[in-house]
């Protein structure tokens, strides 16, 4: 929130929904980093395909040590290691690839996963969160028959289902259901969870390790539905907070509903 | 003059196959992807000797290229290789955002480029990529002129590091060139010294602008300079204006559209430089259609024969201080 309000532009609605879920992926042991070491090479890999939610990954990083989270507040400025949409050519630590052109950060994350599994046959795996709107750009489709193929349970798809997209509620727009289905007749693992019960995510997670523990052969896909905007009384499940920041007057009510009223500077 | 000779004919994908095998063999990190037509862009040698290596993706070029940005982020040197109709084109916005703007190390091989592809028709001669991907940050874009060439470039672009993309074609097309022909990325070479007219060419165009050299000395006793400008980015800035200084004017030919490619490229190095009178030879703004390759060179105009005819062009307008109307020399008004 507090980027978004010095940023004067940026994707609200989204990077609110997904914070439970990276909060349990970066800080619950799942995701294997060093932020004294970014390019560590025992790591895990994270791609935000929804290069647009950039924000929540930002804060993410920040909190796990990969830099100061004052720079936080230079999301979107001229110069800034934060790009708009993540830029690797900024070498801000931790962040694994430029994404943004929707549907991109899948094949990217296949194209890692198959390196890891089939080329250098380790056991790191490799997460890649999507948005749900994001379903319609058909290129997904391609990487998740990919996935399939080259058995990749290393890989892990998070789906942040919260129904909505820029121009409304995703069926309005283009309907994209029933994506368990989709995903399974993909020959995916199917895992739907409430994208804000950290029991859920926690075990959801926990069944990705296991799948690929026991070289299951398939990779796995985590249905999160989720709520746009969670948090934040104002802004909850509301598309039109899609692509906008919060102004100064809505950024303090909603860190009040944060309970971080006064940690606010201009 | 040289008198290059040509020893027999081979296609340059054949030249970009053999490549990728010396290429497997010196590094392992070096992947393969396959698109359906491995068998055509020559990627079978590499399948064959390294099948650990080589991930068949399908018909998926967007996908394929994609996953080689994950590839190579991962340490990889990825080749991916299709038809350049769909390596360039369908995969665009791919190319911009994962391969470039990420500057990841993925080599594209364009196959089938052009308009030799020949019988396929318009949906696959590809004539408009060199302008779309050199105007890409961070690309290096390779055209070779034969076989020889083809692997030498293969070769180097493997062991460059950075985002490249190697075009080249279908047909049967006459190796001049030999191994011990030097090749650098982003240096032309002189295949023909003159001091009257310079031709710059790329791809099967040299081979065009050397018959169009010896037609010229013999015909009008012009001394031509034949340019193999198979790096079209990074251009070689250096031979460009050296070409206008000491030659004053410039034919530049390609198997492309005229518009955005090798011609335009060169155009812009020498209005910064040092002005001369320019003519470009290429496709003119239209699609193709299907035909024999070496008939569809002479029905879009991409012989020696519009070479010299441009060539008269450009010293005619040099020698009048290139004011004035420009009176083309049509190339019926010579006799073969």
């Amino acid at each position: 929130i507090k980027s978004l309000v010095y940023a004067k532009s940026g994707h609200s609605g989204g990077s609110l929904g997904t914070t439970d879920i990276m909060s349990v992926l970066f800080f619950g042991g799942f995701l294997r980093y060093n932020a004294s070491d970014p390019n560590w090479s025992g790591r895990d890999r994270f791609l935000l395909s929804a290069g647009h939610i950039c924000p929540v990954l930002y804060s993410a990083l920040a909190r796990a040590g990969f830099f100061p989270p004052e720079e936080l507040a230079t999301l979107r400025k001229y110069g800034s290691r934060l790009q708009g949409h993540p830029g690797l050519d900024m070498k801000l630590p931790g962040l694994e690839a430029s994404t943004g052109s929707l549907g991109q950060g899948v094949s990217i994350a296949v194209g890692m996963a198959m390196s890891d599994k089939l080329v250098d046959k380790n056991d790191k795996k490799v997460f890649v969160l999507t948005g749900d709107g994001e379903l319609e750009e058909g290129a997904v489709w391609e990487a998740a028959m990919a996935a399939s193929n080259f058995k990749l349970d290393n890989l892990c798809w998070i789906v942040d289902n919260n129904d909505c997209q820029i121009d409304g509620r995703v069926p309005d727009v283009m309907n994209i259901y029933p994506l368990d289905k989709k995903f399974d007749s993909f020959g995916f693992n199917v895992i739907t969870i409430d994208g804000h019960n950290f029991d859920e995510i926690l075990s959801a997670f926990k069944k990705f390790d296991d799948n690929q523990k026991n070289q299951c052969g398939k990779p796995t896909v985590i249905i999160a539905k989720t709520i746009m905007g969670k948090g934040i009384s104002f802004m909850e499940d509301r598309y039109s907070w899609h692509g906008v920041p919060p102004n100064e007057e809505e950024a303090v009510l909603a860190l009040k509903e944060l309970g971080d009223a006064d940690s606010i500077v201009y | 003059m040289n008198n290059f000779k040509i020893a027999g004919k081979k296609p340059t994908r054949h030249g970009f196959g053999e490549g990728l095998v010396v290429l497997g063999e010196r590094n392992e990190n070096v992947v393969v992807l396959g698109g359906d037509i491995t068998g055509s862009v020559m990627t079978s040698y590499f399948q064959q000797k390294f099948p650990d290596r080589f991930f068949s993706i399908g018909i998926a070029e967007a996908n394929a290229t994609t996953i080689a940005v994950g590839l190579a982020l991962s340490g990889k040197i990825p080749f991916f290789s299709c038809y350049t109709a769909f390596a360039a084109f369908r995969n665009t916005d791919q190319l911009r955002v994962s391969v470039c703007y990420n500057n990841a190390n993925v080599k594209i091989g364009g196959g089938h480029s052009g308009i030799t592809v020949g019988p396929d028709g318009a949906t696959h001669q590809s004539l408009e990529e060199l302008s779309i991907l050199r105007t890409l940050p961070n690309m290096t874009l390779v055209v070779p002129c034969d076989f020889d060439e083809a692997k030498k470039a293969t070769i180097a672009i493997g062991e460059m590091y950075g985002p490249a993309f190697l075009r080249f074609g279908r047909s049967a097309v006459p190796m001049f060139t030999n191994p011990d022909t030097p090749f650098e990325i982003g240096k032309a070479q002189i295949f023909e010294e003159g001091k009257d007219v310079a031709i710059i060419a790329c791809g099967l165009m040299v081979w065009e602008a050397i018959l169009a050299s010896q037609e010229l000395e013999k015909r009008k006793g012009i001394s031509a300079r034949v340019i193999n400008l198979a790096t079209i980015k990074p251009i070689d800035e250096e031979a460009v204006i050296s070409a206008a200084r000491e030659c004053g004017c410039i034919v530049t030919a390609e198997e492309h559209q005229v518009h955005g490619g090798l011609g335009s490229a060169v155009a812009e190095v020498v209005v910064k430089n040092f002005p001369v009178p320019m003519e470009i030879v290429g496709v003119k703004d239209t699609f193709g259609t299907s035909g024999e390759p070496e008939q569809l060179q002479v029905v879009f105009g991409l012989t020696w024969r519009e070479i010299y005819a441009s060539a008269l062009t450009a010293i005619e307008r040099r020698d009048k201080g290139f004011i004035g109307l420009r009176k083309i020399t049509q190339i019926s008004e010579f006799k073969e």
